[in-house]
């Protein structure tokens, strides 16, 4: 029999702290000292071929120079980074990337939120709203950005008219700013059902004592909702904020390819949209492979910082 | 307890309208004529094409080598869709059991290497990952459609905290009657996990249906475009045409959009049950 403890990694995701350093996955457990590997066997091929290898060669050839021919490659160190980040265009297109992530990132959680909170007060009508409001959930980045493209489209896009009666000249496509609104508008459209999921879920996890502990402790319906119901939303709002940042810099790659329609020269778009280009229509391997670990360096300390800095502020009701 | 007010409903109808206006725009503006909407823009009302574009839409023989058409770009989104989550749920519940029922060497070493893949999403390593296909010839074939997108453990963590919720009773009993680990498996675990396979099965079918950026450049032969391809290839043609092809461009969002909004909308509880009790 087996009951010692096992040493399994803690049960940690995003956001939740376990109660010790190491706690085992159970109590007890099979004292098979192979059969484990056959069952793991399946998952840790697919991982070794397609994720650590590829990954791997994302780092070995970022050092390299290869000819656009294929003959053959050239060692050159640091030189592709040096030349990705040294140059006017990437900055910029980083510049760009960060303004459209925070944007997305903000005004979806801040929709989600806000439709969650009226969702959760109605009675009459609830279960409609909410299968309204997360519909929209499967909807494919590529199909919302064909969407947009047509309500933004110069000929019939009712946007179009609409802003024309403000006297905004919109033109998606050609104009820089005016075709980032409508990325931005989108993308947004596209991420507010999956955050609308999370937090109504997590206030429907707040018992009903608690609130009622703060209708009598507190009369303002505002000052309540932010002294004691967003706390114990903050495990929700923090794991959703990492889920928004990473959609915001990779998923939303199908509604720029869209909405861009292959002509990014004037028009915003993102670091791996620039990856893209580059490795595929570019053919300069190396460089692109240096932007894929940058990019990936970014994800890295994205995800380290916010579970040392923030986790440190959320309170875990 | 809070009553609700008239001007909550008012922000959750903006709300809905803000959602779902969209959708409904698009499925109404495909039932008309390309004529119609280059003359009149979008509608909100049904029109009386709609048959014609649809029939068109899935039957006509497009692209460059005639050999595709839109029933078959939906059978490979199908087939994409079906066989990303069957292959999720196979790979990673038989790795969440062996993580989490077996004592072994490695475990935490092991962990740990299927965790980092949640750190790093497809796209930042995709031009490699285009090469290691190219190079074991994989590419322009369902194998090279799903395997690679089936490299990251969501599904393993949904399944490893769903195993660490089920009573260790369940594995004494099971053992005192003489049950061996596959045993133990097929007959209590599997039968247990049913509801969270079914949640996993909905998030996993959207999410392979839905899935752009790796089909388009592991295909380059039409017979394995999905619908999601067939979109970027609408937009090509489109540039430079007098009239385009609005409403044909508009059916096939719909008929791209239509299935999984449906299973998400039929199964919603299960789906929201899955998301948000295995993310936690």
């Amino acid at each position: 029999m087996t009951d010692s403890l096992q040493a399994i990694a803690p049960a940690r995701r995003w956001g939740k702290r376990s109660p010790t350093p190491v706690e085992p996955a159970k109590r007890v457990q099979f004292d098979r000292p192979l059969l484990p590997w056959l069952f793991l066997l399946p998952q840790l091929a697919v991982i070794f071929v397609f994720f650590y290898w590829p990954s791997a060669q994302a780092i070995s050839s970022s050092f390299y120079l290869e000819d656009p021919f294929g003959f053959g490659a050239s060692f050159v160190g640091f030189d592709n980074y040096r030349d990705a980040l040294g140059s006017v265009e990437y900055r910029r297109i980083a510049g760009f990337t960060g303004f459209f992530t925070v944007v997305v990132t903000g005004f979806s959680l801040g929709l989600g939120l806000l439709f969650a909170v009226k969702a959760d007060k109605v009675i009459r009508g609830r279960s409609s709203y909410r299968t309204a409001l997360i519909s929209v959930y499967a909807i494919a980045p590529p199909v919302a950005g064909l969407m947009g493209m047509m309500l933004f489209d110069q000929h019939i896009g009712p946007f179009v008219k609409f802003a024309g009666w403000f006297g905004w000249n919109m033109q998606v496509g050609i104009n820089y700013w005016d075709t980032a609104f409508a990325m931005i508008l989108v993308s947004v459209w596209k991420q507010v059902p999956y955050n609308f999921i999370f937090f109504l879920s997590g206030l429907q996890g707040i018992p009903a004592s608690v609130r009622e502990a703060a209708v009598i402790d507190c009369r303002n319906g505002f000052t309540r909702f932010r002294t004691a119901i967003l706390p114990l939303l903050a495990p929700t709002a923090f794991f959703l904020l990492i889920i928004n940042i990473t959609y915001a810099l990779f998923d939303t790659f199908a509604v720029i390819d869209v909405m861009v329609k292959d002509k990014p020269a004037n028009n915003p778009i993102t670091l791996v949209y620039k990856v893209y280009n580059d490795g595929f229509r570019g053919n300069d391997i190396g460089g692109s492979a240096a932007q894929s670990v940058i990019l990936m360096i970014v994800v890295l300390v994205l995800t380290l910082v916010q579970f040392r800095w923030l986790e440190r502020r959320v309170h875990y009701g | 307890m809070n009553r609700s007010t008239p001007f909550d409903h008012l922000i959750l109808i903006l709300a809905t309208l803000f959602m779902v206006l969209p959708v409904v725009v698009a499925v109404m503006t495909s039932t008309h004529s390309a004529v119609e909407i280059h003359q009149n823009g979008l509608f909100l009302t049904p029109g009386s094409h709609g048959d014609e574009t649809y029939t068109t839409v899935l039957t006509r023989q497009g692209g460059f080598t005639g050999q595709v058409t839109g029933t078959r770009m939906m059978l490979n989104s199908l087939i994409l869709g079906i066989g990303f989550a069957v292959g999720k749920i196979v790979l990673s519940m038989l790795a969440a059991y062996g993580l989490v029922y077996f004592r072994f060497r490695f475990a935490t070493l092991l962990f740990w290497m299927i965790f980092t893949t949640l750190l790093l999403p497809l796209e930042v390593r995709i031009m490699p990952s285009y090469q290691v296909m190219s190079s074991l010839g994989l590419l322009n074939s369902y194998t090279g459609l799903i395997v690679p997108l089936l490299a990251s453990a969501t599904g393993t963590f949904y399944f490893r905290q769903f195993f660490k919720s089920v009573p260790d009773e369940l594995l004494e009993a099971a053992r005192i009657d003489g049950a061996g680990p596959f045993k133990f498996l097929w007959d209590v675990l599997i039968p247990l996990s049913k509801t969270m396979m079914a949640a996993i099965f909905i998030i996993m079918f959207v999410y392979g249906w839905n899935q752009y950026l790796w089909p388009m450049l592991m295909t380059t032969d039409e017979r394995f475009f999905t619908l999601m391809r067939g979109i970027k290839q609408i937009l090509q043609v489109w540039i430079g045409s007098q009239i385009p092809d609005y409403n044909e461009a508009f059916a096939l969002a719909i008929l791209a959009l239509a299935p999984p909004v449906l299973v998400v909308v039929v199964f919603q509880r299960w789906f929201i049950k899955g998301l948000t009790e295995s993310d936690k």
